[in-house]
């Protein structure tokens, strides 16, 4: 217990800190990056839990943040569903679609998993595309209902439950990694016959963080419609999220939760400074300059650097 | 006479069409120890492989301990009690050597009760039974080469095995590290886990076993005490040539 108290008060800081901004701050548009910000760290730690952990890339983070987003569309269409049930639609769906995607593949070792999400991708594509009743390609509509009480606006009340969501995110890939599951999981990573062989059920816990990550991916996606007004597949299924899924924690650090973590502000907040001062098409760019200097040059990323920077001055 | 740990009735394992094993079998007392020679490409990590689940033989029956294993997955077959170690050293590269030790504890020995300072601990006292102590908290990176041996070798015994498999855990050392490895698993052995052993450097073989298995292109050639094996023509022959 005594493990989780650091995290619990930080935690709770952290939603007390985004309920105190929500009736101070009077710009609208710092909620409207920051929520951008907040829903990067659900995605990046969503895939660390199996990217990261166990050492399977998915190239398909897009997918499920949109199959997360459409479950929302189609829900609010058919019943005016209310947000928490949308989540919890969300998670359940693209949590099923990690499991399934998973069970296909995760029998095999090394790059058939990553080669299906890439395929998962353009098979929700095309579904979406063709799916009238959530608005096909010409996209659909959300009206945010009123602000509920407490907040001035809908924006506002998405931001708390973002911070909300990648507190819980972050708190679930925390327990993931330090317990038992999680040092299966990097067994795994490290030499998966040799984790076998030590009585680790590989294939059940590559599918236990494949459903995990699949669920968190889609809750990050779920409350975007409501954010936004209006969604379309060209922008939901955007490589954007597939890249920043998998570039935020790779240059903050794969090793332990924290890395997407620092790695989402990072790059989150340099993309919404770069869209604002620059263009929106050069934060790609950015992002993709990064992800190369950080492949090459510290590959562990900034959690890394500044372990090994704090260990040689430590020898010193 | 005790009975059977291990049984491997007519094992067959195929490659496409090099046949691998054909129709191998073996039994392993409780309590044995076996030694198994063979030149390379004789199918002797494919057996081993086969026994401990990472390949699945396409014929024949494994049983262990009175259990049909065949289809067993492999973390099933090492709950049950068989351990092995890897011809090439496969450390988890990312953790320190307690931590390596402490992944069999979690999901074997220790499965029932999770508690984090017995695992610790337990890890710690494995170590010290190999000569490690000291390298507990170092990266597996830092090892030399019979230190990763030695690592595989407690790595194999938190699992708490029955029925110890290694293969050519002596391979490359000196000597002097050759006796050293075999003084730790005799000293296993005499713990009561039954061990069998492929080895190429015969005179860690001579010492350590009490009955020599030889394989040739997938079968066994020749079973019997080690003074008996190498008089024996076929392995004469194997080894040297007509």
């Amino acid at each position: 217990m005594k493990r989780w108290t650091g995290f619990i008060v930080g935690a709770i800081a952290m939603l007390v800190v985004a309920l105190l901004l929500v009736r101070v701050v009077g710009n609208e548009y710092f909620f409207f990056a920051g929520y951008v910000v907040l829903q990067f760290i659900v995605l990046a730690t969503a895939w660390n839990i199996l990217g990261g952990y166990a050492g399977y890339v998915n190239f398909g983070s897009g997918a499920f943040f949109a199959a997360g987003a459409y479950t929302a569309v189609a829900l609010i269409k058919a019943f005016a569903a209310p947000l928490p049930l949308q989540l919890i639609a969300a998670a359940i769906l693209t949590g099923l679609m990690g499991f399934a995607i998973g069970a296909m593949t995760l029998r095999l070792r090394g790059i058939f998993f990553s080669i299906a999400t890439v395929a998962i991708a353009v098979i929700c594509e095309t579904i979406v595309l063709n799916w009238g009743f959530v608005g096909g390609a010409r996209g659909a509509t959300v009206l945010q209902p009123a602000a509920p009480v407490f907040f001035a606006s809908y924006t506002r009340m998405l931001f708390v439950a973002m911070t909300l969501l990648a507190v819980l995110a972050v708190a679930l890939a925390r327990y993931i990694e330090i317990s038992w599951i999680g040092r299966g999981l990097r067994a795994i990573c490290d030499n998966e016959e040799a984790a076998e062989s030590v009585g680790v059920p590989t294939l059940k816990l590559k599918l236990f963080a494949a459903t995990v990550s699949g669920a968190l991916m889609g809750i990050a996606g779920a409350p975007f419609p409501l954010y936004m007004n209006f969604i379309e597949p060209t922008s939901a299924f955007s490589l954007n999220y597939a890249v920043s899924a998998l570039a935020m924690p790779i240059i903050g650090g794969t090793a332990s939760w924290a890395g997407p973590v620092i790695g989402a502000i990072l790059l989150g907040s340099v993309q919404q400074i770069v869209t604002v001062t620059m263009s929106s098409e050069l934060n790609v760019l950015v992002l993709g300059l990064l992800l190369v200097a950080f492949v090459v040059a510290a590959p562990e990323g900034i959690l890394g650097l500044a372990r090994k920077l704090s260990r040689k001055a430590g020898s010193r | 006479m005790t009975a059977a740990l291990l049984e491997v009735d007519a094992v067959t394992k195929r490659f496409g069409g090099f046949v691998a094993l054909s129709e191998v079998s073996l039994t392993v007392r409780s309590g044995e120890r076996l030694g198994i020679i063979g030149p390379n490409g004789s199918g002797k990590t494919t057996l081993i492989n086969c026994i401990c689940g990472s390949l699945h033989s396409d014929g024949g029956t494994i049983g262990f301990d009175g259990i049909d294993v065949t289809r067993l997955a492999a973390y099933r077959r090492t709950r049950l009690g068989i351990a092995r170690s890897f011809q090439v050293p496969r450390p988890f590269s990312s953790m320190t050597l307690a931590e390596n030790v402490a992944v069999p504890l979690e999901y074997v020995a220790h499965r029932q009760s999770l508690h984090g300072a017995d695992v610790s601990a337990g890890a710690r006292s494995i170590l010290a039974q190999m000569g490690l102590a000291d390298k507990a908290d170092a990266p597996t990176g830092s090892l030399t080469q019979v230190d990763l041996r030695k690592l595989e070798l407690a790595r194999a015994m938190a699992v708490g095995p029955r029925l110890l498999i290694l293969d050519e855990v002596m391979a490359g050392l000196s000597s002097v590290e050759v006796d050293e490895m075999l003084d730790i698993i005799l000293g296993l052995s005499r713990q009561g886990v039954t061990i069998m052993m492929i080895e190429h450097i015969m005179r860690a073989i001579m010492r350590f076993s009490e009955r020599v298995v030889c394989m040739d292109a997938g079968r066994v050639m020749a079973d019997g005490p080690p003074d008996h094996i190498v008089q024996d023509p076929d392995v004469q022959r194997i080894y040297l040539g007509d």
